[in-house]
């Protein structure tokens, strides 16, 4: 099968230029939004090059970006409290509680717990951001939450 | 959709793409001029110097072409391009007679990197024959591969092939068109 190959930087920019801001700006507001956006088409950048393909490219991106904001977060706010409630109206954490949170999980739950949970990308999405099958993306995130509920029980 | 993309705002797309310049881990930074006397022009500069001047741009295939010749990381950044812009200007305005940029010819395969050394000292102002050229290169027989050269020559005005003409005189041929090719000699001096 042939595999997509990696277009030009440029034609990659414009095709999620404007989704990566809607993102940025409904998690950190429009201020700090900018300061995201350049520095995630700046990471993509610098890790353009090592390219193997151009498949998923979006959540490739997105993933960026999500990272951008638990890195901006957690230097805002070195300490969050935590706000896994259980039984609460909606279970799933505000994505603002959740990035700096996540730091502690391994690089692929936090991944998956990141794009399901602060972005609601669909596991299928999830699994081909994250070179897996959907079954194992789902499982990765739900052993992330699980893990999650258990530091926060512990404390 | 605006719920899923937002339009980004000129300011915005115009501080990363200044932002993507600096870093220097661009391929090619290229921008297109849109009003130079002899019409729209893409340029493109890699980190060794010019490496793309194209007449009546297609930006789309301009781009994968680039992409496919210099690596990926292709974007429109017009300020890798000041010094292109300033001295094509100062040229456009009769202003510059030689330009002072380096250029990036690796693209070209050896004999088309040859012909074109030999080209850039054709100098403003004269012509030069096909055949001429191509017995400066040691090939007297290959006036018509000298041809295939100048019809490929990734920076034309900045290598000015406009100033190589037919035996008889006859402009003969531009891969910009002939009108400009007259225009180029007009601005020069060397057409009435």
């Amino acid at each position: 099968m042939a595999v997509a190959s990696v277009p030009p930087f440029e034609r990659f920019y414009e095709a999620h230029n404007g989704e990566v801001l809607a993102f940025l700006r409904r998690r950190a507001g429009r201020d700090r939004a900018d300061d995201l956006f350049q520095e995630t088409f700046l990471l993509a950048l610098r890790a353009y090059g090592r390219l193997e393909h151009g498949e998923h490219l979006r959540a490739w991106v997105l993933t960026i970006a999500a990272n951008t904001l638990v890195d901006a977060a957690r230097r805002e706010r070195p300490t969050v409290e935590l706000a896994l409630e259980p039984g609460g109206e909606d279970p799933r954490p505000a994505f603002e509680e959740l990035a700096p949170l996540t730091d502690g999980l391994p690089p692929k739950e936090r991944a998956a717990v990141v794009l399901r949970y602060g972005y609601s990308l669909g596991y299928d999405e999830i699994g081909a951001a994250l070179d897996s099958s959907e079954d194992a993306a789902r499982q990765a995130a739900s052993a992330g939450v699980r893990r999650l509920r258990q530091e926060k029980d512990a404390q | 959709m605006t719920d899923i993309a937002s339009k980004v705002p000129a300011a915005l797309d115009a501080r990363f793409r200044a932002a993507a310049a600096a870093t220097g881990e661009l391929d090619v930074a290229y921008d297109v001029l849109d009003d130079t006397p002899i019409g729209k022009l893409l340029v493109g500069v890699s980190e060794r110097g010019l490496c793309r001047v194209h007449f009546d741009p297609d930006p789309e295939r301009e781009i994968e072409d680039l992409a496919r010749r210099f690596g990926p990381r292709v974007l429109r950044a017009p300020a890798a391009l000041d010094d292109v812009r300033r001295e094509l200007d100062e040229y456009f305005e009769g202003r510059r007679h030689a330009f002072d940029l380096p250029l990036d010819l690796r693209a070209a395969p050896e004999f088309h990197q040859r012909v074109l050394a030999e080209l850039a000292r054709v100098e403003y102002g004269h012509t030069t024959t096909y055949g001429a050229l191509a017995a400066r290169v040691g090939a007297p027989k290959a006036a018509r591969a000298v041809g295939t050269v100048m019809n490929r020559n990734p920076v034309p005005i900045v290598l000015p092939c406009h100033r190589v003409v037919g035996a008889s005189g006859s402009l003969t041929g531009y891969g910009g068109g002939l009108e400009r090719k007259e225009w180029l000699l007009r601005l020069e001096g060397a057409l009435l």
